[in-house]
């Protein structure tokens, strides 16, 4: 796990450090220095890592905040005797089943990749443990979420099958999302209070395919590619479902952008490459991602060249 | 606070002397870039960022005051590199010297191995103290005679006169690196020396210039997929068939050029796993090896990263035998090193004469010394305060938290601006030439 609190620099800023440090190099004298680049890639990677990981867990927690709450506000609306009572069950049977603990690895935001079996195995074993749940409407939400709502948290297959969809297992199980990055190998678990009991949907509704590991980067990049300085918008995937979200804000999305900042920001020197980078922006002292992505495709051709 | 030396723990270490400008306004062209001893300690060679070599002689010692080493002076000074041009891919190449290594001597005259990015150059430096006088054909200013005026011949002989230090350029060793040079090594058989860029090592002849062998490539296919660069390699000093080269992800081959003709493969791989505690944004700048150096018996070698320095046995590759602290306070503070560059500072370091000390530079113009048999370390300061002669050095310390007591110095305190990259030690005495930024000051101890 990165330490992240070693300084009081962000990963966001330390993204745009490092950017200016490749820009700048391209001036330097006597040429690129690869191995001083090749170490600003790895910061690049780590802190682009640790950022992205943070970003998600913050938007799958506004996500399931607000199907929550909107959720809850029909039910209130509907029938607030009978909530109670259920709040009240809920609650007893989560906070009851505590038996079994989750190893702390699970809440980290960001593992190392040898964790990762581990964390793997440690889920499928103990899928039951509660945290202090936000339970109340858990029963209902079960019920009456989409299933497509269920797309939302698994990247990749989720290695989960003794998931029933019943409200009562739900309840059990589905106070924790854990996620696998299978850009990035991290597995990522949302867990403060808010519920997550869709991760355990069966193991048909969560494996949606190829299609959700791209869809959940789409939104990843779409908030990455916005500028730095700014804070991500989460209001399109607030309001719309999150299908949805992963086709919106369509103006920031550019297919090759996303593309290229996957592959710039990987390891090594695979992260730093653009294979179409084709940006012709000036570059005008403003170190946004995009502009500096410039930069970094005509650099790339000068050490191709080599 | 007894001081670390070689052979005992009582070594105090004196100032002698400081070579170099003393204002505080520093031309780029006089940051010190090299330092190295001969084979004999008798000459001190400097490189610097304006492509010149400075050697110093060591006087031999006064039958008047037996007891005092001599002293260096300039012995040349001579402009080894020039800036030059790549019109192809249209890069400046910077005339900074990056390593001098010395040949050892043969005859009357001195060789030297010195390299920038792109060129290393075989010097000759030699003395003349006589000349030959009485020439038939020419005058003794040089004009040539009338023919019609010689009547008789005469044999020219050679008059003593003023010593004169020559250095020439015997062998110029060009276009064999796509990168950056950054390392070389002269072979033990004293015929062959390796260079070594960020991603191939050449072995070269010292005759031929025309052509070389590339012995160790690490280039990918795809240069997107590179991990790691090599920073330093090194010829054992006994075995001439034996080399080791380390890489920026802080791991070091062995190769044996008797294996196959490309050492790819490495016969050994030194490596210590990462402490995953530790990890932070910066693992892996600070795990990158800056240097590496075989002791004097070639049973060790030493790397150096930017926090530690670490003794290998060339037995054992799963982990170090020694690591000392350099400056384990700075962990805290990568981040405002990350920004200001000094977390890529590379430092070098190097072994005493037995072996029974090592040596290595810090920020502050602090330089700190870990005496391997006694378990003890030392932090000294080369400064001007501190330069009187032969006055003894204070042993310096770093206030790493809580309350900072008398003569200690808080890790915020510390100038950045001021380091030491280069140190040496001379081959056979406790002499030190220790290299700020752009002075150069050699201790020795007190006798």
């Amino acid at each position: 796990m990165i330490n992240t609190m070693e300084c009081a620099v962000d990963a966001q800023s330390l993204i745009s450090i490092s950017l200016r440090k490749i820009h700048n190099s391209r001036t330097q004298r006597g040429g690129i220095k690869l191995h001083k680049n090749l170490l600003v890639s790895y910061v690049l990677r780590n802190a682009r890592q640790v950022y992205m990981n943070e970003k998600y867990a913050e938007i799958y927690r506004m996500q399931q905040y607000e199907e929550v709450m909107t959720v809850c506000n029909e039910i209130q609306e509907l029938n607030p005797l009978d909530l109670a009572e259920d709040c009240e069950e809920q609650s007893g049977d989560c906070c009851g089943n505590d038996g079994v603990s989750e190893p702390a690895s699970l809440c980290c935001a960001l593992l190392p990749v040898s964790h990762l079996t581990a964390v793997q195995s440690a889920h499928i074993q103990a899928p039951s443990a509660c945290s202090a749940p936000l339970s109340l409407q858990s029963d209902e939400v079960c019920k009456e979420t989409e299933p497509s709502f269920y797309r939302s948290c698994c990247a990749e297959a989720y290695p989960v099958s003794n998931c029933d969809f019943s409200p009562v297992n739900n309840n059990l199980h589905c106070n924790k999302t854990t996620v696998l990055d299978l850009d990035t190998h991290v597995v990522t678990t949302v867990e403060n209070g808010y519920l997550h009991q869709d991760c355990c949907a069966s193991f048909q509704q969560c494996c949606q395919g190829a299609q959700s590991p791209a869809k959940k980067r789409k939104v990843d990049f779409e908030y990455y590619i916005s500028d730095i300085e700014e804070v991500p918008d989460f209001t399109p995937c607030k309001r719309a479902k999150f299908e949805d979200c992963s086709y919106a804000n369509s103006e920031h999305l550019d297919t090759s952008n996303i593309s290229n900042l996957i592959s710039i920001f990987g390891s090594g020197f695979s992260g730093l490459v653009s294979r179409q980078a084709d940006f012709e922006q000036a570059m005008n002292g403003q170190f946004c991602s995009k502009q500096a992505l410039a930069s970094l495709g005509a650099w790339t051709r000068a050490i191709v060249a080599f | 606070m007894a001081g670390a030396g070689g052979g005992g723990n009582d070594v105090q270490w004196c100032f002698s002397q400081v070579k170099g400008a003393i204002d505080d306004d520093v031309a780029e062209a006089d940051i010190i870039s090299t330092v190295e001893f001969n084979h004999s300690g008798e000459l001190l060679a400097t490189g610097d960022k304006g492509g010149r070599v400075v050697i110093f002689q060591q006087e031999l010692e006064s039958k008047s005051q037996p007891q005092c080493r001599g002293e260096y002076n300039v012995y040349s000074t001579f402009q080894s590199h020039e800036p030059e041009f790549d019109y192809l891919k249209s890069l400046e190449i910077e005339e900074k010297i990056n390593k001098i290594r010395w040949l050892p001597q043969k005859n009357a005259a001195q060789f030297l191995l010195s390299t920038n990015d792109k060129t290393i150059k075989l010097w000759k430096i030699s003395e003349r103290d006589k000349r030959p006088e009485g020439y038939n054909l020419k005058e003794e200013d040089g004009r040539y005679r009338d023919p019609t005026t010689v009547t008789k011949l005469r044999v020219p002989v050679f008059q003593p006169m003023d010593l004169m230090v020559e250095a020439s350029p015997r062998r110029v060793f060009a276009n064999a690196h796509t990168y950056h040079i950054n390392s070389i090594s002269v072979n033990s058989d004293c015929e062959t020396y390796l260079s070594a860029d960020d991603l191939r090592i050449n072995l070269w002849n010292l005759e031929i210039t025309d052509r070389s062998f590339n012995i160790v490539d690490i280039k990918p296919a795809n240069m997107e997929e590179l991990t790691e660069v090599i920073t330093a390699a090194e010829f054992h000093p006994n075995q001439c068939n034996t080399f080791v080269y380390s890489s920026s992800k802080g791991t070091i081959r062995l190769c044996d050029m008797r294996a196959s003709a490309l050492c790819d493969q490495h016969s050994k791989l030194f490596e210590e796993p990462e402490d995953p505690s530790n990890r932070s944004f910066f693992s892996e700048i600070i795990s990158s090896i800056s240097d590496v150096k075989f002791s004097h018996s070639g049973r060790y070698m030493m790397t150096r990263d930017y926090l530690t320095v670490k003794i290998w046995d060339l037995n054992m590759e799963s982990r170090p035998v020694e690591t000392y602290q350099v400056h384990e306070y700075l962990r805290s503070k990568l981040c405002s090193l990350y920004e200001n560059d000094c977390i890529f500072d590379k430092f070098e370091c190097c072994w005493n004469g037995n072996d029974s000390v090592v040596m290595t530079g810090s920020y502050n113009n602090f330089f700190r010394m870990f005496d391997r048999g006694y378990r003890q370390d030392v932090t000294l300061e080369a400064s001007r305060e501190s330069s009187k002669p032969r006055s003894v050095l204070k042993p310096r310390k770093v206030c790493t938290g809580g309350k900072r007591k008398k003569d200690e110095i808080s890790v915020d305190s510390l100038d950045f601006n001021k380091k030491i990259l280069h140190t040496a030690w001379h081959p056979q005495d406790n002499i030190i030439a220790v290299a700020t930024t752009n002075n150069l000051y050699i201790f020795q101890d007190r006798l």
